[in-house]
């Protein structure tokens, strides 16, 4: 897996000048980016940065104000809604939570896909459904209900829910956020193993440097609505950029002022005085 | 006093805008319906959580409500001695008002707040978010087949309620108080007409059944996703309800009764 | 797809309310055969019908058979005319006598069919030719009063 940005025209999500704005708030300035199958990128940066909305923009769930969103070829922006649904039928999505069904079960919840576009036998699926929950070690659990289930534990089984119907893109949001240091390990493998075995493409959103960075091909830095850096993750873990080095080694002040904008606190003092 | 005309003014076109919205919801919702009669299994499990699980506090309550209504009726029309016309003064009353009405408050507070909470928290937890990234559409899914369970259950729970409601009738006057029990059911039939009685009760509560099942999936769909957002919009499907209720029983009751 | 409890419940649930509804519309009201369709209509006029209303039972000899469906104004002969509902299993003669009574002193109004002796019976959309108008209390106490003060100057 050692691909870099290639400029090759096979790419399956390709962001041209993107940008987008939650009302009068603009929140993407221009983004571009591309993204092959087999790759497992990362889309880093602070909390409202915009990565998530970016996730969004690749899902589909959000359009964009001006500029491309392209996935498999397709532009985004004037599909109709069912070109939308088929193309998401080709698509996985892992919810922060993992947004789990609560009221059926482990096994139900990873048949539901294969149940509602798919016409195969109950024996069928079943024998489906166990494959994509052995995969994520959690075929015995299969008549659990999701609040008997830990964090990591549901974050599974509903990555095996996100891959139940072999997609060619696996979209992440935040994977490893509030996990122990054991399940962000399970779950950082498995997003590999499952990438690797379906020849997908996946993309993270995440704030976790460590985790991703030891298993990632490519690395997006957002800040302020625009891509500040981009890399693999040695040239990223190598980078002199103010930015990604606060970033990475978590350095407190920065570029990313600690200070919230303020009035200079000796006018305040002055003030007080007055 | 320009505070108060900008805020009545606010007020009036949040109103509008909340309409317009919860017409293109009910739209979205009936263009969307074609699910749940194709896989019944799934209206008929709504059927169950809306109106199974309702059936305790409706039968209950149509019964305390007809005890009530035979103690009243009995001591008001024994004054013109006509105690033999109870079962006429609590049919019509229930037929006509207390049925339908009382039935869908309660279809509201019971069911209609279950709802809202059921997708207030699919939504809050993303399970809604989910659905539509596997392209299934939640509309579809999960909000036709809860407002169908509601339209169903709430006319077959406003007649159980009458029902029982005339039974705790009888049970006042015929068997505690001793009203003839010839004159009480003969002068109910003499009294009730089919149609203008019983089948206009029973539109009056397909009526409520489908604005109560709209405003609970709405509120729910629509809340803000926070704990605190669906605490919220359960507050609001059961005040939205009683109101929509009421307001829709006065004009029913307007057209239906207006030859008498 | 298989029966689960969950079927069995709602089944149990759909089956009472339906017997509710039953026995609302044969226990509790009047479904006769009356129900429009079936009932064949006359109609009637009247000089004054007083306080009746569309709905309004019509008996024969104290027994309910139809039902008033609908009251209109005539602009031609300024009369009021009273279409009836009749019970298809009742049949009156054609010089049936339609009076408008009133159940008690102040009671509500309904009509009443009086039999004639024709050996021809009504049939649906025939016009009942004798009538006999409500009588208005408020007439009736006027005229007795006015009797009663054209009497009294001749008195002592």
């Amino acid at each position: 897996m050692n691909s870099s940005v290639s400029s090759s025209s096979a790419a399956l999500v390709r962001l041209e000048q993107v940008r987008f704005a939650y009302g009068e708030r603009e929140v993407l300035r221009g983004i571009d980016l591309e993204i092959h199958r087999g790759q497992v990128v990362a889309i880093m940066g602070g909390s409202g940065s915009g990565k998530t909305t970016l996730l969004r923009l690749i899902g589909g769930q959000l359009r964009a104000r001006s500029g491309r969103v392209e996935v498999a070829g397709q532009d985004l922006g004037g599909l109709p809604h069912s070109a939308l649904y088929a193309l998401r039928r080709r698509m996985g999505m892992l919810f922060q939570f993992g947004a789990l069904f609560t009221d059926s079960n482990v096994f139900d919840n990873v048949a539901f896909p294969l149940r509602e576009h798919t016409d195969l036998p109950e024996t069928l699926i079943r024998d489906l459904v166990l494959m994509k929950l052995q995969a994520v070690g959690l075929r015995g659990a299969a008549a659990l209900m999701p609040a008997e289930l830990s964090g990591g534990m549901a974050r599974r089984v509903a990555l095996a829910r996100a891959v139940a119907l072999d997609p060619m893109l696996v979209l992440y949001d935040e994977p490893f956020a509030g996990l122990d240091p054991i399940s962000l390990g399970i779950i950082g493998q498995l997003i590999r193993r499952l990438n690797d075995a379906l020849g997908a493409a996946s993309v993270m959103v995440t704030h976790d440097v460590h985790a991703s960075l030891e298993l990632v091909d490519y690395v997006y830095f957002v800040s302020a609505g625009g891509i500040v850096a981009r890399g693999t993750p040695d040239e990223i873990r190598a980078s002199t950029d103010p930015y990604v080095h606060q970033f990475v080694y978590a350095e407190a002040d920065g570029p990313v002022p600690f200070h919230y904008p303020a009035a200079p606190i000796a006018s305040l003092l002055d003030k007080v005085s007055a | 006093m320009t505070a108060v005309l900008r805020r009545i003014g606010a007020l009036t076109v949040d109103g509008i805008w909340w309409l317009g919205f919860i017409s293109r919801f009910f739209a979205m919702v009936l263009i969307h319906s074609g699910q749940s009669f194709r896989r019944l299994p799934l209206t008929i499990r709504e059927i169950y959580f809306s109106g199974v699980l309702s059936l305790l506090i409706i039968v209950v309550s149509g019964l305390f409500v007809g005890l009530v209504l035979g103690l009243q009726g009995y001591d008001i029309l024994q004054r013109f001695g006509s105690s033999d016309a109870l079962g006429i003064m609590v049919a019509l009353s229930l037929l006509r008002e207390l049925g339908p009405v009382v039935a869908a408050l309660l279809f509201a507070s019971r069911a209609g707040s279950a709802v809202t909470a059921e997708i207030g928290l699919m939504k809050a937890t993303e399970q809604l978010q989910a659905m539509d990234m596997m392209a299934v559409n939640p509309i579809a899914r999960v909000v036709a087949p809860r407002f169908w369970g509601g339209v169903i259950s709430m006319p077959l729970l406003a007649a159980m309620f009458s029902a029982m409601g005339i039974f705790g009738g009888w049970l006042i006057g015929v068997v505690a108080i001793g009203v003839d029990n010839g004159a009480f059911w003969s002068q109910m039939q003499a009294a009730v007409d089919f149609r203008y009685d019983v089948v206009n009760g029973v539109i009056k509560s397909f009526v409520f059944g489908v604005a109560v099942s709209l405003i609970a999936v709405f509120e729910g769909f629509d809340c803000q996703p926070t704990a605190e957002g669906v605490s919220r919009a359960i507050t609001r499907t059961v005040v939205g309800s009683a109101l929509a209720i009421l307001a829709l029983d006065f004009v029913l009751t307007s057209f239906m009764f207006r030859g008498l | 797809m298989s029966r689960t409890t969950l079927d069995l419940w709602v089944g149990l649930f759909v089956a009472l309310g339906f017997a509710a509804l039953v026995f609302l519309a044969t226990k509790a009201g009047s479904y006769s055969g009356l129900a429009s369709g079936r009932a064949y209509t006359v109609e009637a006029s009247f000089d004054n019908i007083g306080g009746l209303k569309a709905k309004a039972p019509v008996k024969s000899a104290g027994v309910l058979v139809g039902r008033v469906a609908d009251i209109r104004f005539d602009v031609q002969s300024y009369r009021a005319v009273v279409k009836l509902d009749l019970d298809p299993r009742y049949q009156f003669p054609r010089d049936t006598i339609a009076t408008i009574l009133t159940a008690g002193l102040l009671g509500e109004q309904y009509v009443g069919l009086e039999p004639g002796g024709d050996s021809d019976v009504l049939k649906n959309g025939d016009r009942i030719t004798m009538t006999q108008s409500a009588v208005v209390l408020e007439k009736l106490i006027g005229q007795f009063m006015f009797n009663k003060a054209a009497e009294s100057p001749s008195q002592p």
